[in-house]
């Protein structure tokens, strides 16, 4: 039972992580239904600028929680700007374009953005700092659960829930769901829908640039690549769940990080990834638009 | 007579002719030693300095007289590392009455060539050659070697682990790449036949998973002492850093992809303790750096692939015949098996098998932040 409980946490650690980069995914998704496959980068670019923020803030001095709050700050900006431009750049010329445009556009940036911080950077593994530190009252707990686990958790339901309010309740919201439904209708009854698109994809990236600096404090090291697998990882679970529905992120992550986790334990770690792609396959087959995403009817 | 006949009378004419050749040709005042390998093509920067090590190592000999009175003679020949012309050198090698021959370069051109020296009863050791069968098949009880095979470093971790740490049951784990499951698969040989650890666990992670927290579980639910870790320092990193972060002390022995000043820069302070394989450090070693010096005196750069290793085969097989009073491989043979020899890699013998003793990896730990030769 104690092995079942340490897998089902361990389970729970990935779905989390997943979950930060999918949310990210879904919502740009949601919106535009652009996959952004340079979503990844951008995770991987707010963790290089949390890296160098965190690093500069220890030098002189700042206590712990202001450097977290500092960096979690500078990284967030520093991304959404990146997200910012690279929908201006990539995305919004092929606005009107067949769908297939803006993919390979999104494929291009994202490897134009990892050659790039490997160019501008290092091709190397650097280390990361413990932002999170290991909290005494999480002594007890320590075989099962991490400290940095458990703030990786508990933010990922926080923005999450954050997340569903500001879409539900908010004018910004309301915009987002109006361009999500109908781009020109929303156009036509005066909502400005370029500037709907720049918020998703402002907020988007925040959210990674969130989730690299969390998930790199957890993993202790980054280098150029590592957006491209967690990206790949966070894309499957969002398509699980449904893309474009934001608690469907959240339960596909999770879901994902329990199959994986399982397979692991009580099968083979060889095997993880076929158990968790079988998965997939078969959550399709029967549901084609993910657990929780609205089936759409396409007229011809 | 068709032609299948005629063939098959000419071979057995011709090893009739080698067979009767080499006690004819063992009363002759020289020693003969065969330096067979790659000298040309493309792979030749491999067996070029092993030619020059057994001609600086000749020379001296030579110039204080000789082994037991008699001068040392070269026979170099060229089988540019490819198995089809390793036999012909082998064949000419043999025809020419080589008392022993340090060679061939290749694995692959060495296993070709080494029926035709068993069947001659001609002692052959290789600086280079590392495919483990060569040795350990027992096929071959002519061919010895001076370098590390390729499965040593497996043998090292679990040697270590068992004999050094006392460890019973062992986990093994690697990133599924040729590298690292490789390793791996040879570290479950070896612990299954030492029979006195168990592998309590076997299996493969994927590689740049942003989480090993599942696979450390099943580790501490295995109860292994020890984790052997086939696999590169990024993986290493992540679970030790987990293993530690989950209290768990078990040893952590990996490879050289893991002795890597990186890993310990990233794994910090959960670096400590851990150990991993590496290529042994001879540059303080008098022999070695005897050698080298003569190497640049006499050609003005740096030695090449496989120098000291050369100069290691030459020096023992030199040692073997003086102290054996003859060319005769069955004393020489014990002498490589019984008494050590100084070669740039120290104080070495030729155990069971034929592979050298000392040479090639030995264990590091972290200590202080430094990767330390474990003593």
């Amino acid at each position: 039972m104690d092995y079942f409980v340490e897998l089902f946490f361990s389970g729970l650690t990935r779905g989390s992580i997943y979950a930060l980069i999918a949310l990210g995914y879904t919502m740009v998704y949601g919106i535009i239904g652009l996959i952004n496959f340079a979503h990844g980068e951008i995770y991987m670019i707010g963790a290089f600028t949390a890296l160098i923020v965190s690093t500069v803030l220890s030098i002189f001095g700042f206590p712990l929680p202001a450097i977290i709050i500092l960096t979690a700050l500078a990284a967030a900006i520093w991304a959404s700007a990146y997200g910012y431009t690279v929908e201006k750049l990539a995305y919004r010329p092929l606005r009107n374009a067949p769908r297939l445009s803006p993919l390979i556009s999104a494929i291009g940036m994202s490897m134009f953005l990892q050659n790039y911080v490997l160019l501008a950077q290092t091709p190397d593994f650097l280390p990361f700092p413990a932002l999170i530190p290991d909290f005494d009252f999480m002594e007890p707990y320590a075989g099962f659960i991490g400290s940095s686990d458990m703030v990786i958790l508990v933010t990922t339901t926080v923005i999450m829930i954050l997340l569903t309010l500001l879409i539900k309740f908010t004018r910004t919201g309301k915009a987002m769901r109006a361009t999500a439904q109908d781009r020109k209708m929303a156009m036509l009854v005066g909502i400005n829908v370029d500037h709907v698109i720049s918020v998703t994809f402002i907020i988007g990236s925040a959210l990674a640039a969130i989730g690299g600096m969390l998930i790199a404090s957890h993993i202790g090291q980054i280098n150029f690549y590592i957006g491209f697998i967690a990206g790949i990882k966070a894309f499957t679970a969002a398509v699980l769940g449904g893309i474009g529905s934001i608690p469907g992120a959240v339960l596909g992550s999770f879901i994902l990080g329990l199959t994986e986790s399982f397979a692991t334990g009580y099968v083979s770690s060889d095997y993880e990834d076929v158990f968790a792609f079988s998965l997939l396959v078969l959550i399709l087959i029967f549901r084609p638009s993910g657990l929780l995403g609205k089936a759409t009817i396409e007229k011809v | 007579m068709n032609l299948s006949a005629k063939l098959t009378v000419f071979f057995a004419a011709a090893i009739l002719a080698l067979t009767m050749a080499i006690p004819a040709m063992a009363g002759n005042d020289t020693i003969k030693i065969g330096v067979a390998g790659a000298h040309s093509g493309d792979l030749a920067s491999y067996g070029l300095p092993t030619v020059k090590a057994a001609e600086l190592v000749a020379a001296d000999i030579n110039a204080a007289g000789g082994i037991n009175g008699k001068k040392v003679e070269l026979l170099v020949e060229d089988d540019v590392c490819k198995p089809e012309v390793a036999t012909n050198t082998a064949t000419k090698l043999v025809s020419e009455g080589v008392n022993v021959v340090i060679g061939h370069i290749c694995s692959g051109a060495t296993k070709a060539a080494l029926p035709i020296y068993r069947d001659a009863n001609v002692i052959v050791m290789s600086p280079s050659a590392t495919n483990p069968a060569l040795t350990q098949s027992g096929d071959y009880p002519n061919f010895y070697r001076t370098i590390a095979s390729d499965d040593a470093q497996a043998r090292t971790e679990v040697d270590f682990a068992i004999n050094g740490l006392g460890a019973k049951k062992i986990a093994v784990i690697h990133d599924k790449g040729d590298y690292g499951k490789g390793l791996a698969e040879f570290a479950r040989k070896f612990i299954d036949e030492s029979g006195k650890a168990k592998v309590v666990l076997f299996e493969g992670i994927t590689p740049g998973a942003v989480d090993y927290s599942a696979i450390v579980q099943k580790i501490k639910r295995s109860g292994a002492d020890a984790v052997i870790f086939g696999g590169y320092h990024p993986e290493a990193s992540k679970i030790v850093t987990q293993m530690r972060k989950k209290r768990m002390k078990t040893v952590f022995i990996s490879d050289d992809g893991v002795k890597d000043d990186t890993f310990i820069k990233v794994a910090g302070k959960y670096a400590e303790g851990v150990y991993a394989t590496g290529p042994a450090d001879v540059t303080a070693n008098p022999v070695t750096r005897e050698y080298r010096e003569k190497y640049k005196k006499a050609y003005g750069d740096e030695p090449g692939a496989f120098f000291d290793n050369a100069v290691a085969a030459a020096l023992a097989l030199t040692n073997a015949i003086a102290k054996a009073g003859s060319t005769d491989p069955a004393a020489i043979a014990r002498v490589l098996h019984t008494e050590d020899v100084a070669t740039p890699f120290g104080m070495i013998h030729f155990d069971e098998h034929g592979d050298a003793t000392g040479v090639g990896f030995t264990m590091y730990v972290v200590k202080d932040g430094k990767y330390v030769q474990v003593r």
